[in-house]
């Protein structure tokens, strides 16, 4: 389905993760984190990188693989995407949500 | 001779053996399989050990009984596989060379891997139940426990059998209820997903099942410690869930094999191509089962669906032929919901489970995605199949190794 974010249009699934990645951008991606109630800080965009180019390397997403990453550890992913920081993490970065639960 | 040589006598490994026994030239190609245990264990008799269903002996039998003859059992720990030299060690430096490995080591629990887990309380009121010895020593811990906060947790994705803590969870309503103690335990089912599983037609049925019988659900905790003096577990984002009883499924983990010689990823499993089971980084050496890093459940029915189609690539390899492509995942599983009745999923890389019947479009007799006790009669009587025609690779009838999408409900 679709979904009007800011001026922009974007394709999402039913959980609301972008089912197209070449649709994102920095704007999409600030207007998806305050959806969240999240504030992107430069700490934020740098773990969003990490997952973004992950994603295009096509290595799986796990939590543990993000607090072995050396970019951040699990703590501080909590405490910067609250809850279940890798779906909102990824959700942010248009990327889909990992399928480390099969 | 050439020689191929499996590693693990499992589920995966044994199946393998039986179908290569049967299809490879025996002129040319000696078949040898390696496992330093001597037990082969019916993982999937861990969830009613607990209960006191099945009795140890109903799930253990010597791994030889299984292997065919004119395939050689090397009971040895091996020490690495030396993959540029086609050369797996053993101890007391024996080596074996190999024209094909088949790599079958499946998946252990870790539970050292989450702080405070197999502390003072490990086996006292915390328990797995994905070893034999955790299953019994959990046996012995309900027969004499008075109730109180019963913790059902599984620690990260992936496990084996997903389903398992949830069956888990079914099961111990109903075992407390016969016990006439329902009311002095408290049931908490504790998941790192965002809900009862990972697929979301199969999570709607299961969660609704789930409060039918009075479980409570605690879904995206992922758990930093447990803490043995509080008895509580404790997640990243600060969240604590105290427990009287905490039956835990630690994290999964590939054999500490992979890593000794290089192979496996940050779980020490070995990426494999999904659909031909050809490791990514050597073409001689085959995974399957638990072992791999595909993204299919760790299920002894994906073995056995993985099994048909690994026997054929492997010929195809040996004659010099593409392989193919052709596993898509399949899983089936008989989900058991306590009272003597269970569900059963049917699904592949593509496909949820939805509803329907099985293995006939419309006539079942089991049925999809719904409890039945048919379904429950069906998961009883696996446990004979499972020792008389899976692991010797006998076929099943109606059930091949590709998904049948006739019959499914999908939307």
């Amino acid at each position: 389905m679709k979904k009007e974010i800011g001026t922009a249009t974007i394709e999402v699934n039913e959980e609301g993760f972008m089912t197209n990645f070449w649709q994102w951008s920095k704007n999409i991606g600030e207007e998806l984190a305050k959806e969240s109630s999240i504030n992107l800080t430069p700490r934020h965009w740098q773990i969003i990188d990490y997952i973004q180019d992950e994603y295009r390397k096509e290595v799986p997403l796990s939590i543990r693989k993000i607090g072995k990453s050396g970019v951040v550890d699990i703590k501080q992913f909590y405490e910067l995407f609250p809850k279940a920081p890798l779906k909102t993490a990824t959700k942010i970065a248009g990327v889909p949500k990992p399928a480390s639960c099969i | 001779m050439k020689n191929v040589v499996i590693l693990g006598a499992g589920t995966a490994g044994t199946i393998m053996a039986n179908h290569l026994h049967k299809k490879l030239n025996k002129d040319e190609w000696e078949i040898s399989i390696i496992d330093e245990r001597e037990k082969h264990y019916y993982q999937p008799g861990y969830l009613f050990l607990p209960f006191d269903i099945y009795e140890p002996e109903d799930i253990v039998k010597p791994i030889q009984k299984f292997i065919p003859k004119g395939v050689q059992f090397i009971s040895q720990r091996i020490e690495r596989i030396e993959a540029k030299e086609n050369t797996v060690r053993l101890i007391n430096r024996q080596f074996l060379h190999y024209d094909i490995l088949v790599i079958a080591t499946g998946a252990q629990t870790a539970p050292e891997e989450v702080q405070g887990m197999k502390g003072e309380e490990w086996h006292k009121s915390i328990f797995d139940f994905y070893t034999f010895e955790g299953a019994l020593a959990l046996r012995n811990k309900l027969r004499e426990w008075q109730g109180g906060k019963l913790v059902v947790h599984i620690t990260e994705m992936p496990i084996k059998c997903p389903v398992a803590p949830l069956e888990f969870a079914f099961l111990a309503d109903s075992y407390f209820k016969h016990k006439k103690m329902r009311d002095k335990v408290e049931i908490t089912y504790v998941t790192p997903l965002s809900g009862a599983f990972t697929k979301p037609k199969a999570t709607a049925a299961l969660d609704h099942l789930l409060s039918e019988k009075k479980i409570a659900i605690e879904s995206d905790f992922a758990i930093a410690e447990v803490d043995n003096d509080n008895k509580k577990i404790i997640d990243y984002g600060g969240k604590e869930i105290p427990f009287d009883l905490l039956v835990t499924v630690p994290t999964n983990k590939g054999d500490d094999l992979m890593e000794r010689s290089g192979l496996g990823d940050d779980l020490n499993y070995v990426p494999t191509n999904k659909g031909s089971l050809q490791s990514i980084a050597h073409k001689n050496i085959f995974v399957i089962g638990d072992a791999t890093n595909i993204p299919a459940s760790k299920a002894g029915s994906v073995a056995h669906f993985e099994a048909e189609i690994l026997t054929e690539n492997i010929l195809r390899f040996i004659n010099g032929q593409p392989l193919k492509e052709d596993f898509d995942g399949h899983a089936n599983c008989f989900v058991e919901t306590g009272n003597g009745k269970a569900l059963l999923i049917d699904f592949n890389y593509t496909h949820e489970p939805v509803e329907g019947g099985f293995p006939f479009a419309n006539f079942g007799p089991l049925k999809l995605l719904k409890e039945s006790k048919a379904n429950h009669l069906g998961k009883l009587a696996f446990r004979w199949v499972y020792w008389n025609m899976l692991l010797k690779a006998t076929p099943i009838p109606f059930v091949p190794a590709k998904m049948k999408l006739a019959g499914k409900h999908f939307d």
